[in-house]
């Protein structure tokens, strides 16, 4: 078990390093270095930069150097906590992300809770009364729930809030409490914005997660240690919820470390539709006006989550399943 | 065949399956009783309705399968309870499963959950029908376990199935079988998984627990081997139906009906000689077609177009019953080629 | 089931014989095994139907829609959806579709031209009309459409599911935006497939550390999220890149992380093929490498691999549509789904002209279709299982 463990860390310490240079590669995408584009944006406000502190700037940040260096430099920093400088806000990227990135860990969240609470009762229910009513419309909502883009969603979903009730719905906070400190109003008001992104990002998931339960569900459910269960006299609501869906959930439990970071991957279209203060909208405009610092920070740390919860998930299946602690 | 002993009588039981495409007759019309402390011991190729019928014994046939037709009573302390009758998940037949007719599956690796401990499913198991602690309930598990031939119980409660090797399994799962002390133990296929060391041993132990609970067996099994050795009565079954009904010895020495000799002479004996093992021409019909008439006819060595009709079971002596229309002139016939 | 109408229940015939027929012992191919159990899944079969519908209009294109997509008509924006009407201006009964006019009107507050239906005025839809010149197949030139309203109409254009900011005709941009929607699913998923069993198959066949190589690439590639790393690459396209050029980057971005898990589904099939007995006998009556994965082993998982490339389709089609959305997959004035969406970013934009979500019912419609599909395919790859 332990060896178990430390094999999937250095794993995830391999990856993580791989993901560091990909994020890097991202930064020297566009062509051109950044302080090109910097003072190409400069110059088009109208400012100049003498070449000298053109130059000045160029060593400061590395860029005479070979490629190799100024990963290190890059890489170096992040380890600190310094992401590089934000062209476009030109503050440094660390003060953008963070809060941002609390907020759609929060959105994704709920937006988690959403789905499971959902999805394995309904899947549950589904298999074990297949060709039941509720189980073909499960099935089929399951399948729409699947094709709508989410961004679609919450558009539909905003339109019809604009037309009902001729009330914006974007955002997660009123105005008055955009820029206000914390308080337990300001957290009532962010609870009463958070259903929508909430049921937005939550239903492609919940479709998915539906189908795989009723699939995995129907795999255990005609299993011999089921028959043996309902031969021991078990009644047959405890035998279902003690035996199979134990089995079946399984498979969840290894994706409930990585759910959260795919969910903010989904989150971020739903982001830029319903205007969240989320990371969404500022990776796309980072992209979009090529503020590589920013963009690249964004990716490096969406992938390092998405390597931790699947890390975290492994470790909690290992727990969880004896069979795979054998391994 | 009345008598005070009777556990369990079976009367015209008919098992159907609706699949989409047909109805599939999987017990058609059988009926048979098992003793007090006696094994019946049921013969047939898969899917000849053997273990549908052990299922329908506990009111366990799976969707989308149903009783419709016959009575399944259960004596119990001077009356009867028909078991097709109850609610399949209602508390009385709950109370009789386990608590009085247990049953053991073919595969021991899969009749145990992957995820649970051993200790949890065998305290469970005492737990749902006795109203112990958690402890005594342990003891009891334990205690079995150690009947059964297991080393360190104690140890085996914390274990779970992939740690156990399948000799080791299907002994817990007797083991499990024998903590409510059950008046029948339906056996299907118990032994077909295990290598034949193991299988000689199971079926030695159950045959000593046999003894010991004065418990009746109801013992499913494709291998008339193992027939020979544990049973007392024995039903060959084909496509749904009796086919011959009779005591071990006289299925063993003088069977009657063309199935029955011909899985006889598809098995080797070391009591006739044979110059090579024979195998059953044509294979188990498809059961959404069973072919009308005598159901072996297409496979039968004495088949005569027209003369067979739809054989009735036909009672050759009083313990031995035979459906074949022709059930005589093939005992002449085979009289005739002895005494040559 | 080819023995399901032998009656079981014939006891009584005279002659049993009778009741074997040959057809109860015919053997059918496991082709004809998944053609039959494909047919039962009766959603997978419409959607079949539907997917051949909408794939001819995206090859006919052209001939279908009535205008060229960039057309533009500053006098009629925003045209709500007109509805095809059998009742000409005075009520009676024509017996051929048409439309009614519309009335212009300025909302006397926001200043917004909105239309109402003319019901004195109702105009003949003609077929086969002659009208703007296009390419069929982009080589044919032609003028002839498929329908369009005729002189009549003193120039009312017809968007019988309305028109956008500039007056072009939704129709005929949803069915141009199809050629691009459709197919980049298509050559997306080819593109995966291809380096999925290339990759697969080397790192299933070989195994050792090849495999082990590849499993660590296939790995890596799936735990960064895919939509951040989609648009950071479709964000590093240089922008001067011309329409075609971005159609295949894309394309090939989608495709090189969507090859994954259809190189794990090969390498799995394989690793599970090799070590079965034909292809063992294979190997041992001298056979090569390369025709054992070939005649041997490919043949024996294409069901699957159908069936997969089919569920991947969708996963493709939404990307591209999310992509273009955003404005990081194709730009104007190259046309999809995604760029057609675009245009419904606004809330109020929507609010007033819902009719822009049009495009969203058609990627829907489509992923919806290739779902079902793949789902009666998968079912189907195993025409044994119950």
């Amino acid at each position: 078990m332990f060896q178990f463990i430390v094999r999937r860390i250095l794993i995830a310490l391999v990856t993580i390093f791989a993901i560091s240079i990909m994020s890097f590669v991202i930064i020297q995408l566009p062509p051109g270095d950044f302080l090109t584009s910097y003072v190409a944006s400069l110059a088009s406000q109208g400012d100049s930069v003498s070449e000298q502190v053109v130059q000045a700037m160029r060593e400061n940040y590395g860029l005479d150097q070979p490629i190799y260096v100024q990963y290190l430099k890059w890489i170096g920093g992040v380890v600190q906590g310094d992401f590089g400088r934000s062209l476009e806000w030109g503050v440094p990227v660390a003060d953008l992300i963070w809060d941002r990135l609390a907020m759609s860990l929060m959105v994704g969240l709920s937006s988690v809770l959403f789905v499971w609470s959902l999805a394995i009762p309904i899947g549950v229910y589904s298999a074990t009364n297949q060709y039941s009513l509720i189980d073909y419309i499960s099935t089929f909502l399951g399948f729409l729930g699947l094709a709508i883009p989410n961004f679609m969603l919450a558009l539909v979903l905003m339109w019809i809030a604009f037309s009902a009730f001729g009330q914006d719905v974007g955002g997660l906070f009123s105005p008055e409490f955009q820029d206000a400190p914390w308080s337990f109003e300001k957290f009532i008001n962010l609870l009463s914005h958070l259903w929508i992104p909430m049921i937005v990002v939550g239903t492609a998931g919940t479709a998915g997660l539906i189908r795989t339960m009723r699939a995995n569900m129907l795999d255990e459910i005609n299993q011999p240690y089921v028959e043996t269960a309902r031969a021991k006299g078990l009644s047959e609501r405890r035998n279902i919820w003690k035996y199979p869906v134990r089995v079946a959930l399984n498979p969840f439990i290894s994706t409930v470390g990585y759910a959260l970071p795919s969910l903010i991957g989904g989150e971020i279209i739903v982001a830029v539709v319903l205007n969240l203060p989320t990371i969404g909208p500022i990776l796309l405009r980072g992209l979009l006006s090529q503020d590589m610092f920013l963009a690249g920070a964004i990716v490096l740390l969406l992938s390092v989550l998405t390597v931790l919860g699947t890390l975290l998930s492994d470790i909690l299946l290992a727990l969880l399943d004896p069979r795979i602690r054998m391994e | 065949m009345s008598n005070n002993n009777v556990l369990l009588e079976v009367k015209d039981l008919k098992v159907s399956f609706y699949l989409t495409e047909a109805t599939v007759q999987a017990v058609d019309g059988v009926s048979f009783t098992i003793e007090a402390g006696k094994t019946l011991g049921i013969v047939g190729e898969s899917g000849c309705g053997k273990s549908v019928t052990a299922r329908a014994i506990l009111g366990m046939v799976r969707k989308p399968g149903k009783i419709t037709n016959g009575e399944i009573l259960y004596h119990r302390a001077g009356q009867a309870i028909d078991i097709a009758k109850l609610d399949p998940e209602g508390p009385e037949i709950r109370s009789i499963r386990w608590g009085e007719i247990a049953m053991i599956f073919q595969e021991p690796m899969t009749s145990l959950s992957p995820v649970h401990t051993i200790g949890n499913q065998m305290i469970e198991a005492v737990q749902l029908h006795k109203s112990v602690s958690k402890s005594a309930a342990e003891a009891v598990s334990v205690d079995l376990m150690r009947r059964v031939g297991l080393p360190y119980p104690e140890r085996l409660l914390t274990a779970y199935r992939h740690e156990l090797s399948g000799g080791m399994r299907q002994r817990v799962m007797i083991a499990m079988a024998l903590t409510c002390s059950p008046r029948l133990l339906i056996a299907d296929e118990p032994t077909t998984a295990l290598d034949v060391t193991t299988q000689a041993q199971i079926l030695d132990l159950m045959r000593d627990l046999q003894d010991e609970y004065n418990m009746a067996i109801m013992f499913i099994t494709h291998n008339l081997g193992v027939i020979a050795e544990m049973a007392d009565d024995v039903i060959v079954m084909y496509l749904g139906k009796e086919v011959e009904v009779a005591d071990v010895d006289t299925v063993f020495y003088g069977a009657s009906h063309p199935y029955t000799q011909a899985l006889l002479r598809s098995i080797p004996r070391h009591d006739v000689d044979v110059e090579r093992l024979e195998t059953i021409s044509g294979s188990v019909p498809d059961p959404t077609a069973i072919p009308a008439g005598c159901a072996f006819h297409p496979r039968c060595r004495h088949y005569v177009k027209g003369a067979c009709g739809t054989p009735p079971l036909v009672q050759v002596s009083a313990q031995h019953q035979v459906r074949c229309t022709r059930v005589y002139e093939i005992n002449e016939h085979l009289a005739a080629a002895q005494t040559e | 089931m080819t023995t399901a109408n032998t009656p079981a229940n014939a006891h009584n015939l005279p002659d049993p014989m009778e009741e074997i027929d040959e057809g109860a012992i015919s053997i059918a191919s496991p082709r004809q095994l998944m053609w039959w159990k494909f047919r039962k899944h009766r959603i997978a079969v419409i959607s079949v139907i539907v997917l051949i519908g909408m794939y001819l209009l995206a090859l006919f294109a052209g001939f279908v829609s009535p205008y060229d997509p960039n057309t533009f008509n500053a006098s009629y924006k925003y045209v709500p959806p007109m509805a095809i009407t059998f009742l000409d201006g005075e009520g009676n009964f024509t017996g051929r579709p048409g439309v009614n006019g519309l009335i212009q009107e300025r909302d006397p507050e926001t200043l917004r031209i909105t239309y109402q239906t003319d019901y004195t005025q109702w105009y003949p839809i003609h077929f086969f009309v002659e009208g703007e010149p296009y390419k069929l197949f982009g080589f044919f030139n032609t003028n002839v459409h498929l329908f369009g309203l005729g002189e009549e109409a003193n120039g009312m254009p017809f968007f019988w599911l309305g028109s956008d900011r500039l007056g072009r005709d939704m129709f005929s941009r949803i069915t141009y935006g199809s050629q691009v929607s459709l197919s980049i699913g298509l050559v997306s998923v080819f593109l995966s497939l291809a380096l999925g069993i290339v990759l697969g198959g080397i790192s299933g066949y070989y195994g050792g550390w090849v495999d082990n190589v590849i499993q660590r690439v296939i790995e890596f590639i799936r735990s960064i999220p895919s939509l951040p790393l989609w648009m950071a690459l479709s964000a590093a396209l240089p922008p001067e890149l011309s329409q075609e050029a971005r159609y295949f980057g894309i394309t090939i971005i989608l495709s090189v992380i969507g090859w994954t898990s259809l190189g794990r589904q090969v390498r799995g099939r394989f690793l599970a093929l090799r070590t079965e007995d034909f292809v063992l006998s294979a190997r041992l009556s001298g056979a090569s490498d390369w025709r054992i994965i070939v005649r041997h082993m490919v043949p024996s998982f294409t069901s699957h691999i159908i069936a997969s490339l089919t569920l991947s389709i969708p996963g493709i089609i939404l990307a591209e549509t999310s992509l273009s959305f955003l404005g990081l997959g194709l730009r104007q004035p190259a046309i999809s789904w995604g760029v057609l969406l675009q245009e419904a970013q606004n809330i109020r934009t929507v609010a007033l002209s819902p009719w822009l979500l049009l495009p969203g019912l058609a990627v829907v419609l489509a992923v919806l279709a290739f779902n079902f599909l793949g789902d009666g395919l998968r079912d189907a790859a195993d025409p044994f299982s119950r």
